[in-house]
């Protein structure tokens, strides 16, 4: 019996926790904003934690930044605006896709070529056990031969 | 062709050794490069801790090099820094000015009344608007600021004496020689 009420106290608790993260009474003008404030927080990563979102994060800077956010887009800031305001100030971090720069190429390309490198390697294993299937060459019979009769 | 296929799993892997050690030797991931530097102070009026009359702008900032020290009572390396902005202060007359950071104003007199003020000034920062605009991401922080109000450093963390004898002084002469 007292088994099933700390089942039941586990479930709850598991369906609270993310709810523990932030809340908070934004008052939104219309739904278009609000709409495009979820949007915007969760692409926007904290500049405090290294992998959390604005939206996820309880951090004083990202509850200032949640804040600023909502204020930009009240003034009537384009999205690309609040992301070139947090651009200007945090940088690349605060973007979960970097801009394509001097700077973040390699991190755009690095898995490209990676699966590239795992694509010939696993191409050359392929043409190598290609050529064991084919069986025996004449020169390979002959020394066989050589072998066997010896 | 058999003994190369076998050297080719030890290769990948001293190849993650590699690049793995030399990830994990770089800086602090926590550590922002900075947008800000060598950009003028952005534009603030806000008020000023101890004098709740008046304004402060960024014109407030300017006219001598000075730190700007991001800080804040909830933050305890704040009070670990504290001792050392003290010591830099008596012992070289910088200016150092306060941004106190998501704080609550009361609260920020009381701590400095008890850990001492060594600050010319502090800039009341309550929601944090400055700090967003100096791309502060946590406190402490501290800025060299030059005369003519352009950011020339920022160090994020306490300032040790270390830090400030052997990073912010030689920047700091540096300035004063030039202007």
């Amino acid at each position: 019996m007292s088994s099933r009420w700390v089942l039941a106290g586990c479930f709850l608790w598991i369906l609270s926790a993310p709810s523990l993260a932030a809340i908070e009474a934004q008052a939104f003008p219309d739904e278009t904003i609000k709409a495009r404030y979820y949007d915007l927080i969760a692409t926007l990563r904290c500049p405090q934690c290294l992998n959390t979102n604005l939206a996820g994060s309880d951090a004083m800077i990202a509850q200032n930044l949640r804040a600023t956010v909502l204020r930009l887009l009240i003034e009537g800031k384009s999205d690309a605006e609040v992301e070139q305001f947090m651009f200007e100030r945090y940088g690349d971090f605060i973007l979960y896709e970097p801009r394509w720069t001097a700077r973040t190429w390699l991190l755009w390309l690095g898995p490209l070529g990676l699966a590239l490198i795992g694509l010939s390697v696993w191409w050359s294993m392929g043409a190598s056990s290609r050529k064991a299937r084919q069986g025996l060459t004449e020169a390979d019979r002959a020394s066989l031969k050589r072998l066997m009769d010896r | 062709m058999a003994k190369q296929s076998v050297l080719i799993p030890v290769f990948v892997f001293a190849g993650i050794v590699v690049l793995l050690g030399f990830g994990f030797q770089l800086s602090d991931p926590h550590l922002l490069p900075s947008q800000k530097l060598n950009d003028r102070m952005p534009d603030f009026e806000l008020p000023s801790l101890m004098q709740a009359d008046q304004t402060l702008t960024a014109a407030d900032v300017t006219g001598e090099v000075s730190l700007l020290n991001v800080w804040a009572t909830w933050c305890p390396s704040c009070v670990a820094e504290h001792g050392e902005l003290t010591r830099i202060f008596e012992t070289t007359g910088l200016r150092i000015i306060g941004v106190n950071y998501n704080d609550d104003s009361a609260a920020a007199r009381t701590w400095l009344k008890r850990w001492g003020d060594p600050y010319a000034f502090h800039i009341v920062d309550e929601t944090g608007t400055l700090a967003i605009d100096l791309g502060v991401y946590g406190a402490p922080e501290t800025f060299v600021v030059d005369a003519d109000g352009i950011i020339r450093y920022r160090h994020v963390g306490v300032v040790t004496q270390k830090v400030f004898e052997e990073t912010l002084a030689p920047l700091i002469q540096d300035l004063k020689d030039a202007s």
